[in-house]
């Protein structure tokens, strides 16, 4: 089945072709297509997996173009990171279509919803699949292209538009690293395939320089892509994206891409020391920047757009620490309980029709279904024992403390805290109290109840696949049997229970028994309360100085463009029309006019014959 | 009678026409130039046939053809004139002056 895993990719771009062409007339069946599709490349992707784990590495290239001694290849290769990261894409991507059945019912694009679907949905198999950085590359923009046009969903809405272009424009600047970075390896190496990239690492032709200044040079597109600090800033705005489309590019496509790249070319990070460590400084860095952040939004996709930020400080945290089965775990556990998260915030922003955390509460009830799937959703991010966050979130902890700088451990320890915190925040203000507004809110159909059962139900046993007690069937496969749990004192997983239950407790405390103010810490500094509001003033930083100086320099080249360049233009085509009537003024319909200046000009050609004897010059 | 003098003769009479042809106001005296001028160049080939390098009949022919050929045009221009007049009641020429950019 290896040998077919490139049509993986291929059901959801003709599904997105299919309904470019006729979603028109489909309408509302149009989900049939998506759905079937993402269904096909779902099951496809199961038996390439189910196929990868009793066989060796599958990779297949053909020549894509040949420039001068250099020989471009296209191709699949199909390893055991991929065969992995092909299954959860397509299963979060499978159900995201089953919901939005339900949640984007009634909605006049419906079809073309579908289509980037499956047009984002594509760009993100095909880029899992690829084995060489420039098929990657195209693959990556095309994941950018797919998320700026669903971020962008809702044009009419300015928000959108502007969260949109703010999204395309801030993962392009990462891109442009990730280009550097692909370019240097070209050179230093003559080629874009990762296994000669590694061969060139380890038999020295890529010098440790050289290594260094490439791996972070990718690892700045990683940020771009997967929204770490300091281009974080588009993610929180991409909530502007109906509520599927947020659960897909956080879970599954988009910010998983980032992580993606760096484990996929793990071996280029691990020749150099500094690059882990600004990966895992970075990852560190905005684990615990992001969770502070989310303390104090009141937009219920915004606090978990902060904790997804968040949790892929995690991821980059535990690849820094050069623990790359601990990245891909939490990618995988994060994918199911963060798409869950997000599904079931759709569904409650579809009960109560707002997102404001303030106007909800009480939904316990009213929401038989939607409410415990959160709550399990909310305990497995929280990193409560039993439940996949516990297990991944540990794994991370583990490889921070033994190999990681300790501060970025403590860091990563103070994270946890505040996740659990401000989930909770969220879970008692919508789902606790009496209802303060919406008396009339009813679940949700069964498209969008039934992937979240698969996602609540994968958010508990995806754990199971690498746990201190029953062995780490994910890390000896990702690492082809050679993996050894590294043995991490036992306390770590005893702290990380400790401080996901004191923050349960504390937002119990605050919002649901309401014994302690909620003002609490706002009372007492209210600047840093403020700071958090404003997200560290990190946009009106941008705005004032990269816009504030981009915009002056624009401004300026347009005057040029206006003036300079114009004016010339139009002082030719000026000359030449000046020109043009001067000469059509002589044309007076006067015939006797015509005849003078005809027979002086014979005139003037006889004199000249006369003084030249016939011959001009 | 030598050749120079027919020759000045000729050239008076085109110069008179030539004047005439682009300073009058009315076109008949205007077309009535035009035949002083072919009339220059009609007395020039018989005198070149007569006094000329080469002399012999065929400046007499030209000469001929040129009176006949004048005498179409003239036909042809005064009725075109006359067209004219009935469209625009005059017939200064400085006034038949539609055609101009």
């Amino acid at each position: 089945m290896m040998n077919l895993a490139w049509i993986v990719p291929l059901f959801p771009l003709g599904s997105f072709i299919l309904l470019l062409l006729f979603g028109q007339r489909w309408k509302q069946a149009s989900a049939y297509v998506g759905i079937a599709a993402t269904l096909l490349s779902l099951l496809l992707a199961f038996a390439v997996l189910v196929d990868r784990l009793g066989g060796s590495t599958y990779e297949a290239n053909w020549t894509w173009m040949t420039l001068g001694d250099v020989t471009l290849t296209a191709g699949i290769s199909v390893t055991a990171l991929n065969a992995w990261m092909l299954v959860v894409v397509a299963l979060v991507s499978w159900l995201v279509h089953v919901y939005s059945q339900g949640y984007m019912a009634g909605d006049e694009r419906f079809s073309t919803f579908y289509a980037y679907l499956g047009l984002f949905t594509f760009a993100m198999l095909g880029l899992v699949l690829s084995p060489n950085l420039l098929q990657a590359y195209i693959f990556w923009e095309l994941v950018g292209l797919g998320s700026f046009l669903l971020i962008g969903f809702y044009f009419y809405k300015e928000e959108a538009k502007a969260a949109a272009k703010k999204a395309f424009i801030m993962t392009r600047i990462g891109d442009v690293g990730f280009f550097i970075g692909m370019m240097l390896l070209f050179w230093q190496t003559n080629s874009f395939d990762y296994d000669d990239i590694f061969r060139a690492v380890g038999d020295g032709t890529l010098s440790p320089g050289m290594t260094m200044l490439a791996a972070i040079l990718i690892f700045i597109g990683a940020i771009g892509k997967s929204g770490q600090f300091p281009l974080h800033t588009w993610l929180p705005d991409a909530m502007e994206g109906p509520t599927p489309v947020s659960a897909l590019i956080h879970a599954a496509t988009m910010v998983a891409a980032g992580v993606y790249l760096v484990a996929a070319l793990f071996p280029l990070y691990e020749a150099s020391h500094a690059a882990m460590m600004t990966v895992a400084a970075i990852g560190g860095v905005t684990a615990i920047f992001a969770a502070t952040i989310g303390l104090v939004q009141t937009d219920i996709k915004r606090v978990l757009a902060y904790s997804t930020i968040s949790q892929l400080g995690y991821m980059m945290l535990a690849l820094g620490a050069g623990s790359y089965v601990a990245a891909i775990f939490h990618l995988t556990t994060h994918a199911f309980f963060k798409a869950l998260l997000f599904l079931a915030a759709g569904s409650v922003i579809h009960a109560v029709h707002t997102q404001n955390i303030e106007e909800m509460g009480g939904l316990w009830r009213r929401l038989p279904w939607t409410a415990p799937l959160f709550l399990i959703g909310a305990l497995s991010i929280s990193g409560v024992p039993l439940f996949a966050g516990f297990f991944s979130k540990d794994e991370i902890l583990a490889a921070a403390w033994t190999n990681g700088p300790r501060l970025l451990f403590w860091l990563a320890v103070a994270a946890a805290l505040l996740t659990s915190f401000y989930m909770f925040r969220l879970f008692f203000l919508v789902f606790a109290g009496k209802a303060r507004r919406h008396e009339d809110a009813h679940e949700a159909p069964a498209s969008m109840v039934a992937p979240m059962l698969v996602l609540g139900v994968l958010s508990i046993a995806s754990g199971y696949m690498q746990t201190p007690w029953f062995g780490s069937f994910l890390g000896e496969w990702l690492t082809d049997g050679t993996y050894h749990h590294e043995a991490a004192p036992g306390w770590i997983a005893v702290i990380a229970t400790v401080v996901s239950l004191a923050g349960i407790l504390l937002a119990w405390l605050m919002y649901g028994a309401q014994k302690m103010p909620r003002d609490w810490l706002s009372a007492r500094v209210p600047y840093i309360d403020e700071l958090l509001r404003r997200h560290y003033y990190i946009d009106d930083i941008y705005r004032f100085t990269v816009v504030a100086l981009v915009s002056f320099i624009s401004r300026l080249l347009a005057y040029v463009d206006r003036f300079l360049v114009e004016g010339l233009a139009r002082l030719a085509a000026g000359i030449v029309g000046a020109a043009a009537s001067a000469g059509s003024r002589g044309q007076n319909g006067q015939v006797q006019t015509y005849g003078a200046v005809t027979v002086s000009g014979l005139a003037i050609l006889v004199v000249i014959f006369a003084l030249t004897g016939g011959y001009w010059l | 009678m030598t050749l120079s003098a027919y020759l000045a003769l000729a050239l008076i009479l085109f110069c008179i026409g030539l004047y005439g042809a682009l300073t009058k106001r009315n076109t008949v005296i205007v077309l009535i130039c035009i035949e002083l001028m072919l009339n220059a160049v009609n007395i020039n080939f018989v005198a070149f046939a007569k006094y000329g390098a080469h002399p012999g009949v065929r400046g007499h022919v030209f000469a001929l053809f040129a009176i006949a050929v004048a005498a179409a045009e003239a036909a042809v221009g005064l009725a075109a004139l006359i067209a004219f007049y009935r469209s625009r009641k005059t017939v200064q020429v400085d006034e038949a002056n539609s055609l101009k950019h």
